[in-house]
């Protein structure tokens, strides 16, 4: 069978600023691969072979990139531009021609959710009660900051979607994974629909809308706090699956996952929690915890780093402290003895001063 | 998205011209600092524009330096000497200017970022081509008169035949020290000492970034260039600054002058002092461009003060605009808007009754109905008459300073919020309203 998939890839991705100034959102490195390759990878293991990226905002160099990408996985790329802003629906009716082809049913994800992904086990779950939407969910430990769904125990059946619930209704929420079947698109017209307020609760109310509980790990990427926290749990999740991928031995704490590229000095100590990619130079006796370091960086001598994303090319001087969620945008320069609080720093960058309070500089 | 050319931050232009009667050369300098504290002092507007380009009441900043150029007798050439990558909006209004003026402009590109006597002393061959008596420099952000045919009078009346001449203002005491400060004989107009940014009290004469060389400038330059050469510390030895390098040296040698103007004057570094310069080239319209000058019309809205609209805007009758407004191509003004010492650019649309005061409106941004989207002006105490305007650090003491609201490109602001002191990146929908924030 021929499957195929829609990814919601979006605009900007101005909330995973500074990054994304430099570099469209889903070619940012999460983990030392960008995040649109690990689900599209998971979508080609699953036996899909034709996957939309539905984009607003055109970017070169996500065209570029997936062309090669489409040779490297032997599979076919198309991208869907709105021009105008269509929801979370419009962007499936934009794209209607290339996922209505045939009978079988497609996937369609968020572009900044990160999980084990479980398309085997949703097709085939889909297949087995055969109505015509399944959303996965997963369950979250404060609910009522999102949307939560309200299902049968044992048919995975939904009943109804409640909006931050403000008394204890159910703890799982909309994980951002569905599988559809094409039928399902001429509920949507063209124009800006909200997939969750107009298409699902008219859907479960027709008994046609069911939920697969997620195991395992979920998280939204789209921002550098939950960034770092999706980092974490998909190392554990490397720890279990394949733990020869990661760094160990002297001076390695926990889950660390080192580019083969890059240069780590004497007498350091990283981890747990680390991303360094490639090329990037760490010199002697650097901590490091719960960080991503982008490509090119260099860290110097006797700096200590805790929950900081590091951009590409970028400069962190010696001596420096960096913590509370530091990121540093592309080809930043932080200079000797510098202190560093949850300072946000947009590319090109040179700093020469403490940021001793979260600020964002510009 | 990228930002406008990583390598666009004009710091400085000069002005360059060649002019064969009276034989005046004038060179436009477009600087880029990487890295710099004031190579990022005009995001986020610097996304989308190089900063020589951004329309300062109603026309590109250079514009002002190009007309003012081309008032000076035998006007024949400009050069534009900088560090930008070519591109398409550089090209094109360097085309049309070309085209207006009938005047030869080209663009010298540097190969790295050479300092304001670099810059000049890496080109000065083509300089001199012609033999030129003397030329002119301008940096490319300052808002000025640009008083250059009575420098040259002032340089044929003092000095020596060969002297060169600083443009000088009065500034406050306090003040003072941002800037170049010229000490000077007041009989002569001698520049006997110069400092650049003293942190103690030197002179309330300050810099304008406006000179007026000769050839033989090139021999001081030389002399510092190869004095770089031989010292081991200098690491780049064709930097060279012509404010702490050369002035510094010639002062008291008795080469250097100073011309203090009374007339306007005003540096733009951050997005904020744009407002401030449109203020001031608005009000020079009056002599110069009283048909860029808007004018209460039957049909058209009420105009208080000074205010340029762009041809293709469309503005509802009850529109209340002014004083200090520039209203960009194809913008939509809708019904009871009020807009004031403002700069709304292109194809950005006002909905109906929101009020926009103090405060630069990007390229195709929308502001919903009465939304409030309000800055706090950093002008220049207006009972000084020496006072500039502040250079203002977007942070003092840890919390954002209240400065002119920007919104980048294509920003949305929402029905009914207010958006207050804040600066709002490009592409930026917004669902709620923000106070004294950056919001990226």
């Amino acid at each position: 069978i021929i499957m195929k998939a829609l990814i919601l890839v979006g605009g900007y991705g101005t909330r995973l600023r500074p990054l994304t100034l430099s570099v469209p959102k889903p070619l940012v490195e999460f983990c030392n691969k960008p995040i649109l390759l690990h689900q599209v990878e998971a979508l080609v293991k699953a036996g899909v072979d034709h996957v939309v990226l539905a984009v607003s905002y055109m970017s070169e160099l996500l065209e570029r990139e997936m062309r090669v990408q489409e040779q490297r996985l032997g599979i076919r790329i198309s991208l869907s531009h709105e021009k105008e802003p269509l929801g979370t629906a419009g962007p499936l009716a934009l794209a209607r021609d290339l996922l209505n082809d045939d009978s079988e049913p497609f996937f369609v994800l968020n572009s900044d959710v990160i999980c084990d992904f479980p398309f085997k086990d949703l097709l085939q779950f889909h297949r087995n009660h055969g109505k015509e939407g399944t959303i996965v969910v997963t369950r979250v430990e404060e609910p009522s900051k999102y949307g939560v769904v309200v299902y049968e125990a044992d048919s995975g059946r939904i009943h109804r979607f409640v909006e931050k619930p403000q008394v204890f209704v159910s703890n799982k929420i909309n994980a951002g994974m569905y599988i559809f079947n094409p039928s399902m698109l001429s509920r949507i017209q063209l124009r800006p629909t909200s997939i969750e307020k107009e298409i699902f609760p008219v859907m479960a109310g027709e008994g046609q809308l069911y939920a697969m509980e997620l195991q395992g790990f979920w998280m939204d990427i789209g921002q550098p706090k939950d960034f770092l926290t999706g980092m974490c749990m998909y190392l554990q999740s490397v720890r279990q699956h394949a733990p020869e991928r990661l760094r160990t031995g002297p001076g390695f704490l926990g889950n660390v996952l080192v580019d083969p590229t890059a240069q780590i000095g004497e007498n350091c100590t990283i981890g747990p929690n680390v991303t360094i990619g490639a090329g990037v130079v760490v010199e002697d006796g650097v901590r490091i915890k719960r960080c991503t370091v982008l490509k090119g960086s260099r860290v110097r001598s006797h700096s200590w780093l805790e929950s900081c994303i590091v951009g590409w090319s970028s400069s962190v001087g010696q001596w420096v402290r960096m913590e509370n969620v530091t990121v540093l945008g592309e080809d930043v320069i932080v200079n000797d003895e510098l202190y560093l609080n949850g300072a946000n720093v947009l590319p090109h960058k040179s700093i020469n001063e403490s940021v001793p309070e979260p600020r964002i500089i510009m | 998205m990228c930002e406008f050319n990583l390598n666009c931050y004009a710091h400085v232009i000069l002005c360059f011209e060649k002019c064969y009667t009276n034989k005046v050369v004038i060179i436009i300098f477009l600087k880029i600092f990487k890295h710099c504290f004031s190579g990022t002092r005009f995001r986020p507007l610097s996304f989308e524009v190089p900063k020589p380009l951004f329309p300062v009441a109603g026309v590109p900043m250079l514009q002002h330096h190009i007309e003012a150029c081309a008032k000076v007798p035998n006007m024949k050439e400009i050069l534009l000497i900088g560090f930008y990558q070519p591109n398409e909006e550089l090209n094109r209004f360097l085309l049309n200017a070309q085209q207006e003026f009938k005047i030869s402009i080209r663009y010298l590109q540097e190969y790295a970022a050479l300092g304001t006597g670099g810059g000049i002393y890496h080109f000065r061959d083509q300089i001199v081509s012609g033999s030129p008596e003397a030329f002119f420099v301008l940096n490319a952000d300052v808002c000025s008169a640009f008083p250059l045919t009575e420098m040259l009078s002032f340089q044929k009346e003092h000095g020596e035949p060969n002297s060169f001449v600083i443009l000088g203002t009065t500034a406050n005491r306090k003040q003072s020290m941002n800037y170049g400060c010229i000490v000077e004989n007041e009989e002569s107009n001698e520049v006997l000492h110069y400092v650049e940014k003293p942190s103690t009290f030197v002179s309330d004469i300050i810099n304008c970034g406006i000179y007026l060389f000769n050839p033989d400038i090139f021999q001081h330059i030389g002399a510092v260039f190869q004095k770089n050469q031989q010292d081991i510390s200098v690491l780049f030895t064709e930097a060279i600054r012509l404010e702490q390098d050369i002035f510094t040296a010639l002062a008291g040698q008795g080469k250097l002058y100073v011309y203090k103007t009374l007339s306007f004057w005003s540096q733009i570094k951050s997005a904020g002092s744009a407002i401030y310069a449109s203020r001031l080239y608005l009000n020079q319209y009056h002599t110069t461009h009283p048909e860029r000058l808007a004018s209460n019309k039957e049909g058209g809205p009420k105009i208080t003060g000074n205010v340029y609209i762009h041809p293709t805007a469309n503005i509802d009758p009850t529109a209340v605009l002014g004083p200090n407004v520039s209203i960009g191509t194809g913008v939509t003004i809708g019904a009871g808007v009020r807009v004031r010492e403002s700069i709304i650019l292109h194809g950005a649309n006002l909905q109906d009754h929101c009020c926009v005061l103090n405060s630069i409106v990007g390229w195709d941004s929308t502001i919903g109905k009465w939304a409030r989207v309000e800055g706090t002006p950093s002008d220049p105490n207006p009972n000084d008459p020496y006072a500039k305007i502040d250079s203002e650090t977007l942070f003092r003491e840890g919390k954002l300073t209240p400065s002119i609201t920007i919104l980048g490109c294509n920003v949305t602001i929402p029905s009914e919020v207010i958006i207050l002191n804040s600066i709002v990146l490009p592409h930026k929908d917004l669902n709620r309203g923000f106070k004294n924030q950056i919001i990226l």
